[in-house]
């Protein structure tokens, strides 16, 4: 009996599963992509390239950015594989350099100068030094992360990797894989390292 | 005079913001509440100089065809204005899509009077020493639903397939930031530097956004529509200019209008 009933709230479940589901993928991707093909005519190969999904950004929209466990591994082997590291294996930089760029949301926008620097924007979303007031909460605070972190080359490596590709770390972060995408060389991510874990930063002095 | 109103307000803002920003993040939102409050009078929000600039336009006559837009159906009926906007985007048998306020406007443009809408559009948005036909006519129609709710009918085969469309376009990522639009608008309370962001799966948040637009932007010392909402988000998602009036655009107004369904319309607001 007890069976029985834990069968039928099963099959209970599983059918309110694939009703969400079915929601979910309420429009086929073609026609998502043919919507999406009439709403930016006439691109450039360089500005088409910027409409259309990587595997990974595909997979993550489908899965409203949470994949089941094997969409989820995939993608973690995949990004964490894409990684370009610095020639010299150096993972830290000058975090003077790494707080201009935390700073910037310049670069990509329609109408920047593709010379100027790109900012990687870290202020965007996360609190970082004592000093800046004016920081985004969708991702969370690196106030003083570095003095909690340490600046081993093991926790070095790990902070270059998870700013080069976020979703090396975690499937479908929301954060940009700032590696990945080339929106900054291997050699500017590591001025962003040493913004977090170098002693000297701002993001580390205060209480 | 408008100048000089429009710099008492800016110092206003200045004096009740940087003191509330070395105090606390709630004190900073009351400070800039104030500053809205203070704006929001329709004697001193110059987006109600475009509302009648919209209202002289919508009884001009002109293209080919020498009519003014009086006769044009926004959904309840040729030249039935009142309400009109609440209830769009919507389906229109004639043009066998569905479509927002923008691309209803442009479609009478075209069929109705005969008007080149490829020079319209290329003023969709205004610039120093560009008016904009569209922005003015926007905020006249829009303007004739005040106080009026949010009622978009979503019946149609096509309205619901719109805001699927709308719905899978907000959490679909691209582009070099890896952004959707569900990346901003969907952890309650989070905000971009100061910025605070507006969470689409609370109805409260979706409906005074909705209903505050088309709206006077300070910064931008302009009128801006749903529309330009649609374009300036692609903007800072990395993305290239999406056209006007565009499926993605239509679909992705016709799911947000979905979300702020009941919310009241209160329009020109006025914004930073």
């Amino acid at each position: 009996m007890r069976n029985i009933i834990l069968g039928a709230l099963a099959l209970a479940l599983g059918s309110i599963g694939t009703a969400a589901a079915q929601e979910m993928s309420a429009v086929a991707p073609e026609v998502l992509d043919k919507a999406v093909a009439q709403s930016w005519p006439k691109l450039s190969p360089e500005l088409q390239a910027l409409i259309e999904q990587d595997e990974t950004q595909r997979e993550c929209s489908i899965h409203r950015n949470e994949p089941p466990a094997k969409v989820a591994e995939a993608i973690v082997a995949r990004e964490k594989a894409s990684i370009a590291y610095p020639a010299d294996g150096k993972f830290m930089g000058d975090w003077k350099q790494g707080e201009k760029g935390a700073l910037s949301g310049y670069g990509f926008r329609m109408g920047d100068d593709p010379k100027r620097a790109a900012g990687g924007n870290c202020y965007a979303c996360h609190q970082l030094s004592p000093a800046e007031i004016s920081y985004g909460t969708l991702g969370p605070s690196l106030l003083g992360y570095g003095k909690a972190k340490g600046n081993t080359p093991e926790a070095q490596k790990e902070v270059y990797e998870k700013i080069a590709n976020a979703q090396s770390v975690l499937a479908c972060s929301n954060m940009p894989r700032f590696g990945r995408n080339k929106v900054l060389s291997p050699e500017q991510i590591r001025d962003y390292v040493a913004y977090l874990l170098d002693p000297d930063s701002p993001v580390n002095k205060g209480q | 005079m408008l100048p000089v109103k429009l710099l008492a307000m800016a110092c206003a803002l200045i004096a009740l913001a940087v003191p509330a920003l070395a105090q606390s993040d709630d004190e900073t939102e009351k400070g800039l509440e104030k500053y809205r409050a203070m704006m929001s009078d329709p004697m001193s929000n110059p987006g109600y100089l475009a509302v009648d600039r919209g209202e002289e336009l919508w009884s001009h006559k002109r293209g080919t065809k020498n009519v003014s837009l009086e006769g044009c159906d926004l959904g309840l009926g040729p030249g039935q204005l009142r309400g009109a906007y609440a209830q769009l985007p919507r389906y229109f048998a004639d043009a066998d899509r569905v479509m927002d306020l923008e691309a209803r406007l442009l479609w009478c443009m075209e069929m109705l009077q005969g008007v080149d809408t490829a020079e319209v559009v290329k003023r969709k948005f205004s610039a120093p020493g560009r008016d904009s036909d569209m922005e003015a006519l926007v905020a006249f129609v829009a303007n004739q639903s005040n106080g009026m709710k949010f009622a978009a009918p979503l019946t149609h085969p096509k309205e619901k397939e719109a805001y699927a469309l709308g719905e899978a376009f907000f959490h679909r990522r691209s582009s070099v930031m890896d952004f959707s639009c569900q990346t901003c608008h969907s952890q309650p309370g989070a905000r971009i530097r100061l910025q605070k962001l507006p969470t689409f799966d609370t109805p409260e948040e979706a409906q005074a956004t909705m209903g505050s637009w088309p709206t006077y932007r300070v910064s931008q010392n302009a009128l801006r529509t749903m529309q330009h909402r649609m374009w300036d988000c692609m903007w800072q998602m990395r993305m290239p200019d999406i056209e006007y009036a565009s499926p993605i655009t239509v679909a992705l107004i016709t799911y947000l209008t979905k979300k702020a369904e009941g919310g009241a319309i209160e329009v020109p607001s006025i914004k930073r």
